[in-house]
């Protein structure tokens, strides 16, 4: 077995024994949810509600009922594209990174943040779906055989990178988390008391066993999806920064993009995956799995990425300064001191500035400072992907058409909406799947449990 | 006549040195189920390492091939196009802008042909019903199988005997 050394703080507390882990996970499966999570899920479902319908709306009406105009063509749906996509970066990242370098603690989160992982980038890829305009022509992104001449997909352009990065992303993050959820889908099947549920977990399940082959064949395969997963992460957001960075917009068009959305999606992902554990932890009563030594990782890893962010920020300031390219320099005074100075200082506050309290092992460590901290940093990073796009287009190269971009209430429904569907989603998932990976978590437990490392010191 | 005999655990520690007392009474035990994946214990049972991974990489290798081929007819041979000057008749001159697809669909591949043989191998797949010996070795306890097929030298007593001593909760037979 295992050993730890004694000074490394607890992951599991209390006197947990294998079956009270199975107990205390399965709990919100198999009890009755409470008022909280019935008003919670009424509130997400009316705002999903009200999205879909503005998003009929758009599709009934077209692309006219969003604010955007032929100078700023692009604004309020990449941006939230773009949030949404760096959001799932956070649980792959966890899953996958942190399983490669062995780190304990994500056994007890990696399950919830791949679960929003998948759902954000649901939200995400919508975004570019409606975009389309005759979204019943989507599949017109996919390089499929046709009588147009034979006319194919543009494999040279960013665009198209993205549809395959995207797909990629969330096909891999789904067969990633469903093959960590099968065992545990099995513990909930070999417990389930009502024949409904029975035969329900027994499909999801797919009829696991948990003989010694299988587990060394599913440690295999967690370890080498790992593997291809990490590069895939770090693709997938460069990518995504490609469909800006290779056009000539000045404030685009520059090399540190890739390197700078992918801190940006971790910082972003990690802040959403803290947003919702801090509550999930309260609701579902896992405060012995999600301990505050888990929250503080997770707020390391957001003010060292929150860092990488501000130093990228400032780096473009100075480039744009010190490239002597009169049109860049112009991008970024506008973007500081312009009519969108607030969108610029909103950034600047909630990604740079406020992450660094973390450096307080104080406020590392108090979980209200946390959760407010993360609810800034999704604030800030939505402001970050909001200035890169609408103020580097609202001043063309021509001044007479210099114009402002307003969202119409079609644009800021559509947003509520996905947030609405985001958290219905979630709260489904909360209900009817096991929230920790329960199986992983009683492997680490004889080594990290608070009451086997009480014994150990006392041998 | 039952087919198999199981010892039934609650700690996967006192399993594993079970298992061992078990192999030194030269008793060959056909599988063991836990509710987690217990370390070192192939070696201790003699399972071979699985050769997943190597799969993995043959699809990964299939995923490069097709994705390459399948640009190099897309974009160079059936219909090229003049893209921002790109070189559009020489797929090695124009590959610098077909790495990531090429990569991605690479990813897709070895993801996915594993995750679908490795379903297949273990033979989880929708629908199929549990098959572990107890319920409660998906929650907190670990069984030893032991068939008699494979023991036939020794009786069902005396395997019970050697059972009894290793200490386990319950000894049943399915």
């Amino acid at each position: 077995m295992q050993k730890e050394a004694a000074i490394r703080e607890p992951l599991i507390l209390g006197d947990k024994t294998y079956h009270q882990i199975t107990e205390d996970v399965c709990a919100p499966v198999e009890g009755k949810a409470n008022k909280w999570w019935f008003i919670s899920f009424s509130i997400a479902v009316v705002v999903a509600l009200w999205g879909l319908g503005c998003i009929t709306y758009t599709i009934g009406r077209g692309i006219g009922t969003w604010g955007l105009n032929t100078t700023v063509d692009w604004a309020w749906d990449i941006t939230n594209f773009v949030w949404w996509v760096g959001i799932g970066h956070a649980g792959t990242l966890i899953s996958a990174v942190l399983l490669l370098f062995r780190q304990k603690w994500r056994m007890a989160i990696n399950r919830s943040a791949e679960a929003m992982t998948i759902f954000a980038v649901m939200m995400a890829a919508l975004f570019p779906g409606i975009h389309m305009g005759r979204i019943w022509m989507a599949y017109w992104v996919f390089p499929l055989p046709n009588q147009f001449g034979s006319l194919w997909v543009n494999f040279n352009s960013p665009l198209l990178w993205d549809v395959f990065a995207i797909s990629t992303y969330f096909s891999v993050s789904l067969v990633f988390w469903y093959i960590g959820l099968i065992p545990d889908f099995a513990t909930i099947r070999d417990r389930a008391v009502k024949p409904v549920a029975k035969m329900a977990y027994g499909v999801l399940s797919f009829g696991w066993t948990g003989n010694a082959k299988a587990w060394i064949r599913f440690e295999e395969v967690s370890l080498v999806l790992a593997g291809l997963a990490t590069p895939l992460v770090f693709s997938v957001h460069s990518i995504v920064s490609m469909d800006f960075a290779t056009s000539v917009i000045p404030g685009w068009h520059t090399t540190i993009f890739p390197p700078y959305f992918v801190a940006g999606a971790i910082f972003s992902g990690f802040a959403m995956v803290q947003t919702l554990l801090l509550i999930a932890r309260k609701v579902l009563h896992l405060e012995a799995y999600i301990t505050v030594k888990h929250a503080e990782y997770m707020n390391i890893v957001i003010v060292i990425t929150g860092s990488m962010v501000g130093v990228a920020y400032l780096s473009e300031l100075f480039i744009s300064w010190y490239s002597g390219v009169e049109y860049e320099a112009y991008a970024f005074l506008n973007r500081a001191t312009g009519p969108y100075w607030w969108a610029y200082w909103s950034m600047m506050t909630c990604n740079v500035i406020t992450p660094q309290l973390f450096w307080f092992k104080k406020i590392r460590t108090s979980l209200i400072a946390s959760f407010i901290l993360s609810i800034f940093v999704n604030i800030g990073m939505w402001f970050e992907r909001f200035v890169i796009i609408v103020t580097s287009l609202h001043r063309d190269f021509l001044p007479s058409s210099w114009s402002m971009f307003h969202p119409t209430f079609v644009d800021i429904g559509i947003f509520l909406g996905t947030i609405g569907i985001f958290f219905t989603l979630f709260l489904l998932f909360s209900r009817f799947f096991p929230v920790l990976a329960l199986n992983e978590l009683k492997s680490i437990l004889k080594s990290s449990g608070e009451n086997y490392k009480k014994k150990q010191s006392h041998e | 006549m039952s087919k198999a005999i199981y010892a039934l655990y609650d700690d996967d520690e006192v399993m594993v040195d079970g298992a061992k007392t078990i192999l030194s009474n030269d008793i060959r035990i056909k599988d063991v189920y836990s509710p987690f994946p217990i370390h070192g214990l192939e070696n201790v049972l003699g399972i071979k390492w699985t050769r997943l991974a190597i799969t993995s990489f043959m699809y990964g290798i299939t995923g490069l091939t097709l994705a390459l081929l399948g640009i190099w007819f897309f974009m160079i041979d059936d219909w090229p196009m003049n893209i921002g000057g790109k070189p559009s008749m020489d797929l090695y001159q124009n590959i610098p802008a077909f790495i990531p697809v090429t990569f991605e669909f690479t990813v897709l591949c070895a993801a996915h042909g594993m995750a679908i043989t490795y379903l297949i191998r273990n033979w989880t797949l929708p629908g199929l019903p549990a098959r572990n010996p107890h319920p409660r070795t998906t929650d907190d306890h670990f069984a030893i199988e032991i068939a008699h097929d494979e023991n036939t030298g020794k009786s069902t007593d005396e395997i019970r005997a050697i059972l009894q001593g290793t200490n386990p909760v319950e000894i049943f037979e399915k």
